[in-house]
C-alpha cells in the first residue's frame, strides 16, 4: 500500500521526471517530435546527444569533430523524440558545407524544438549563434552547458536573467557529469508539447536603415505567405542575396514552410541529404 | 497560383533595397549581433572575486604553441605514445599468440580430424580462415588497445587544435588550408574519416588537397605494421635496453616523412592543377578539459579498438581463404602464389621489396590491417621453412616477436626490406573504404584515381631511391 502511494508521489513530482526517460539509441520509428541540437563547436553537443539517446557518438575536444548529422532517439513521458545532432558552427551566415547543413535543417527540417547548446564560460561568443538561431525558429531551449567550467573560472551566469533576455527556457547543465539533463528533458518536453510558449529575442541593435528594409521586405513576405514563422530572418537573407533562399522562394519551397500545420520533415531531410 | 508574380516582386524589392543599403548588410548584421550578444552577456555574467593570478590554460598554451617549444613537445609526445605502445604490446601479444596459435590451432585441427573433415575443407577453414583471423587479433589487438586510449586522451584533453595551430603556418606556405591539420589528425585514426572531415574546409580547392593528401597520415590499419617492422628490423640493431626507444623513433620518423609528403604534395598541387590562394580562418583553441580517464579508455576500447579489430577480422577471414587457396592450388610444380611471387620478384627486389610483399598488398587491398599476417603466411610458404607449420599455407606457432623476426630473416629479409616495407606502407594506395569515401565526397572518378595512383607512384619511387642509395653505402 505504502509502496503504491510512494510510486504515484514520485511520478507526479517534477523532480522525478527523469525516470520517464527511455534511451532508444537509433530506434527512430514513429517519433512524435523532432529535436535539433545546435551550437558552437566544442560546447558539448555530442555529449548532450549521447546522454539523451544512450548512444556513444564519439566526442572530442576540437572544433569540427562533427561534420555530419548524427541522429538518435529517446522517449520521454510517453512521447517519442527523434534528435538530430547538427554540426557545430560559429554562425549560420557563411557557405561552408557544415554551416549549410545546420542552417538548412533548422529552416527546412522545421524541428519541433531546437536545443542550442552554449558554453557558459564563453557566453558572449556563443550568444552570437544563439541569436541567429532565434531568428530562424522560435521553439528553442537554451542548454547552458559547461557550468562546471564556468564555475572553475570564477564566472557566475544568471540563467534566469538570460532566460528573460532571450525569451526562451534556459537550463544550466554540466553534461559531462550528467548535471541538469533531467531539467533539460523537462524543458524540451514543455516546448514540444506547447506547455511553454517562447517569446524569442530578436536582434535589436541594427541600424535604422537596415531595420526599415527588413520591415518592408518581411511585410511583403508575410503578405504572400501569411504563415511564415521566420519572415524577418528570410528578409535578412534576401537582403544579403543568399542564393539558396532566393532559390527556395522561386521553387515554392518557402510556400511549404508557410503552411503552419504541414510539418514536412521528409522534404527537409531530402534537402539536407542533397547538401551532405 | 497568384504567388508567382508576388515572388518576383519580393525579389525585385529585395534587390532594390540591397542596392540602397550598399554592400554593408552583412557587416551591419554582424555588428548588431555582436552588440546584442555583448549587452546580454554583460547583464547575466558576473565574475566572482579576482581573476586568478595563475592561469593554467594560458601557461600550457604558451608552451605547446610556442615557436621554440611547440614542435619539440609535439614530437616528444608522439615518441612517448609510440614507445608506450611498443614497450607495452609485446607481452600481451605473445600471450594472445600462444593462446590462439599455439593452443587454439592444434585444438581446432584435432577437432577437424575428429569430425573427419576432408583435408581441403579443414585446410581452408582452419589453416586459412582461422589462422588469418587469429593472427590479426594477436598482432593488432595489443598495440591498438594501448595506442587508441592514449590518442583519445590527448584528443579529449584538447591537444589536437594546438597541433593544428602549430602546423597552420606550414600549411599556409604549402598553399593549403590550416584546417587541413585537423583532417590530417583524423586520418591518423582512419583515412576514410579524415576524408569526410575535410568538409570543414570551405574552399573546394583546398578541400580537394586535404582529401588527396590524407592518405599520408598513417591510419589505424597501418600503425601495427609500422610498429612491428620497426621493432623487428630497426630496434634489433640497437642494444636491448635502447631497442624500444629506437623503434619508437623509427615510427616517428615515418610519421614525419608522411607529414613531409603532405606538405610537398599540397605545395605541388596548389601550384599546378589546384592553383589558388590559401584562405584564412579563425581557429578557436578550446579550453583544456581534464580527460575523463576511465570513460575515455572504455569508449576508445569499445568504439575504436573493437570496431577496427572487427573490421580487420571480417576482411582477414576471406583473405585467409584466398591465401590458402593460392598457396595450395598448383599449376605445374608450383602453387599460384609461388608463380606470382616469382613473377613479381625481379621488379620488387629492384625497388628493395620482395614479391611476397607485393602479393600481400594485392591480397590486402580491402584492408591495410591484414598486410603483416598475409606477408607472414606467404613468407613461410615461399621459403618452405623446415619445422614450421605443416603443409603449404599453414601458419605456424610464432609466440614472440623474435620468432617472427626469425621467419622473416630466413625468408630473405634484410634491414632494407624492413625499411622499405615501412615506407611502402606509408606510400601506397588508400584502402578500398577510403577510396569509396573519396569518390563519394568528390563525385569524381578522376580525382579518386589520382588519390589511388599518386601515392603508389611515390611509394615505388621512394623505395627505388632508398634501395639504390642502400646499394651505394
Amino acid at each position: 500500500m505504502t509502496e503504491v502511494s510512494h510510486g504515484t508521489e514520485c511520478a507526479t513530482c517534477p523532480a522525478y521526471r527523469i525516470a520517464n526517460l527511455t534511451k532508444l539509441g537509433v530506434d527512430m520509428a514513429n517519433h512524435d517530435f523532432v529535436v535539433a541540437l545546435a551550437g558552437n563547436p566544442n560546447t558539448g553537443k555530442s555529449t548532450v546527444f549521447n546522454s539523451l539517446t544512450g548512444l556513444r557518438q564519439h566526442t572530442g575536444n576540437w572544433p569540427g569533430k562533427t561534420v555530419t548529422r548524427a541522429e538518435g532517439a529517446f522517449s520521454y513521458e510517453g512521447k517519442r523524440y527523434k534528435i538530430v545532432d547538427l554540426p557545430g558552427t560559429y554562425s549560420l551566415l557563411s557557405t561552408s558545407a557544415d554551416e549549410e547543413i545546420a542552417r538548412n535543417f533548422l529552416l527546412f527540417g522545421q524541428p519541433d524544438v531546437t536545443v542550442i547548446v552554449v558554453d557558459a564560460s564563453r557566453l558572449e561568443r556563443n550568444l552570437n549563434l544563439a541569436l541567429q538561431v532565434l531568428e530562424i525558429t522560435d521553439r528553442v531551449v537554451v542548454c547552458l552547458n559547461l557550468m562546471d567550467e564556468a564555475r572553475r573560472r570564477g564566472l557566475q551566469v544568471d540563467d534566469r536573467a538570460l532566460s528573460r533576455e532571450l525569451g526562451v527556457l534556459v537550463v544550466p547543465t554540466a553534461a559531462r557529469q550528467g548535471e541538469g539533463i533531467p531539467a533539460l528533458l523537462a524543458a524540451v518536453a514543455d516546448v514540444a508539447t506547447g506547455k511553454f510558449v517562447c517569446r524569442p529575442h530578436r536582434i535589436k541593435s541594427e541600424p535604422a536603415a537596415l531595420r526599415q528594409a527588413i520591415d518592408q521586405l518581411s511585410g511583403k513576405l508575410r503578405a504572400v505567405y501569411p504563415g511564415l514563422p521566420n519572415a524577418r530572418w528570410l528578409a535578412l537573407r534576401l537582403l544579403e542575396g543568399d542564393r539558396r533562399i532566393i532559390e527556395a522562394l522561386q521553387t515554392g519551397e518557402l510556400a511549404m514552410l508557410a503552411g503552419e500545420e504541414v510539418i514536412s520533415h521528409t522534404s527537409g531531410l531530402k534537402i539536407i541529404q542533397g547538401a551532405v | 497560383m497568384s504567388s508567382i508574380p508576388d515572388t518576383q516582386e519580393i525579389l525585385k524589392t529585395a534587390s532594390r533595397l540591397r542596392w540602397e543599403l550598399g554592400s554593408n548588410v552583412h557587416d551591419f548584421l554582424m555588428e548588431a549581433l555582436y552588440a546584442d550578444a555583448a549587452r546580454i552577456s554583460d547583464k547575466v555574467v558576473t565574475r566572482s572575486g579576482e581573476q586568478p593570478k595563475f592561469d593554467l590554460d594560458r601557461t600550457i598554451d604558451r608552451l605547446v604553441t610556442s615557436r621554440w617549444t611547440g614542435f619539440p613537445i609535439m614530437l616528444g609526445l608522439l615518441a612517448l605514445v609510440m614507445w608506450l605502445t611498443i614497450a607495452g604490446a609485446n607481452v600481451p601479444s605473445s600471450l594472445l599468440a600462444s593462446l590462439l596459435l599455439d593452443q587454439g590451432h592444434p585444438a581446432l585441427k584435432e577437432l577437424a580430424g575428429w569430425l573427419h573433415l576432408p583435408w581441403w575443407l579443414s585446410g581452408l577453414v582452419v589453416d586459412g580462415m582461422y589462422l588469418a583471423m587469429a593472427w590479426v587479433v594477436s598482432v593488432m589487438l595489443p598495440p591498438m588497445a594501448i595506442f587508441f586510449p592514449l590518442f583519445t586522451l590527448a584528443e579529449d584533453f584538447g591537444y589536437l587544435p594546438r597541433v593544428a595551430f602549430n602546423l597552420d603556418r606550414l600549411f599556409k606556405k604549402a598553399g593549403a588550408h590550416g584546417k587541413q591539420a585537423l583532417t590530417m589528425s583524423m586520418g591518423y585514426g582512419c583515412n576514410a574519416a579524415g576524408v569526410v572531415s575535410a568538409r570543414i574546409i570551405d574552399s573546394p580547392r583546398e578541400r580537394l588537397i586535404a582529401i588527396l593528401t590524407n592518405n599520408f597520415a598513417i591510419c589505424n590499419g597501418r600503425w601495427p605494421t609500422q610498429i612491428l617492422i620497426a621493432t623487428i628490423f630497426i630496434g634489433a640493431l640497437a642494444p636491448a635496453h635502447w631497442a624500444g626507444i629506437i623503434s619508437a623513433m623509427a615510427v616517428v620518423g615515418i610519421v614525419l616523412m608522411g607529414i613531409g609528403f603532405t606538405f610537398i604534395v599540397s605545395w605541388v598541387l596548389s601550384r599546378t592543377w589546384l592553383k589558388g590562394e590559401a584562405s584564412t580562418f579563425s581557429l578557436e583553441l578550446p579550453p583544456y578539459r581534464p580527460p575523463r580517464i576511465l570513460q575515455t579508455i572504455y569508449t576508445s576500447l569499445i568504439d575504436r579498438t573493437l570496431i577496427v579489430l572487427g573490421r580487420a577480422v571480417v576482411f582477414a577471414i576471406p583473405a585467409g581463404a584466398v591465401i590458402w587457396l593460392v598457396s595450395n592450388i598448383k599449376i605445374g610444380q608450383l602453387s599460384i602464389a609461388e608463380h606470382l611471387i616469382r613473377w613479381f620478384d625481379p621488379f620488387a627486389l629492384f625497388i628493395g621489396l620482395n614479391g611476397v610483399i607485393i602479393l600481400a598488398y594485392i591480397i590486402a587491398i580491402p584492408a591495410n590491417e591484414i598486410v603483416i599476417p598475409t606477408v607472414l603466411m606467404l613468407t613461410v610458404l615461399n621459403s618452405r621453412l623446415a619445422g614450421l607449420g605443416s603443409g603449404a599455407g599453414v601458419m605456424f606457432e610464432l609466440d614472440s616477436i623474435e620468432a617472427t623476426a626469425e621467419v622473416l630473416r630466413s625468408g630473405g629479409w634484410t634491414v632494407l626490406t624492413g625499411v622499405n616495407l615501412m615506407i611502402f606502407s606509408l606510400l601506397h594506395n588508400p584502402c578500398s573504404t577510403t577510396l569509396y569515401t573519396i569518390y563519394k565526397e568528390t563525385q569524381s572518378a578522376k580525382w579518386t584515381a589520382v588519390a589511388a595512383l599518386m601515392p603508389i607512384g611515390l611509394g615505388i619511387l621512394v623505395c627505388l631511391l632508398v634501395a639504390q642509395l642502400w646499394g651505394l653505402v
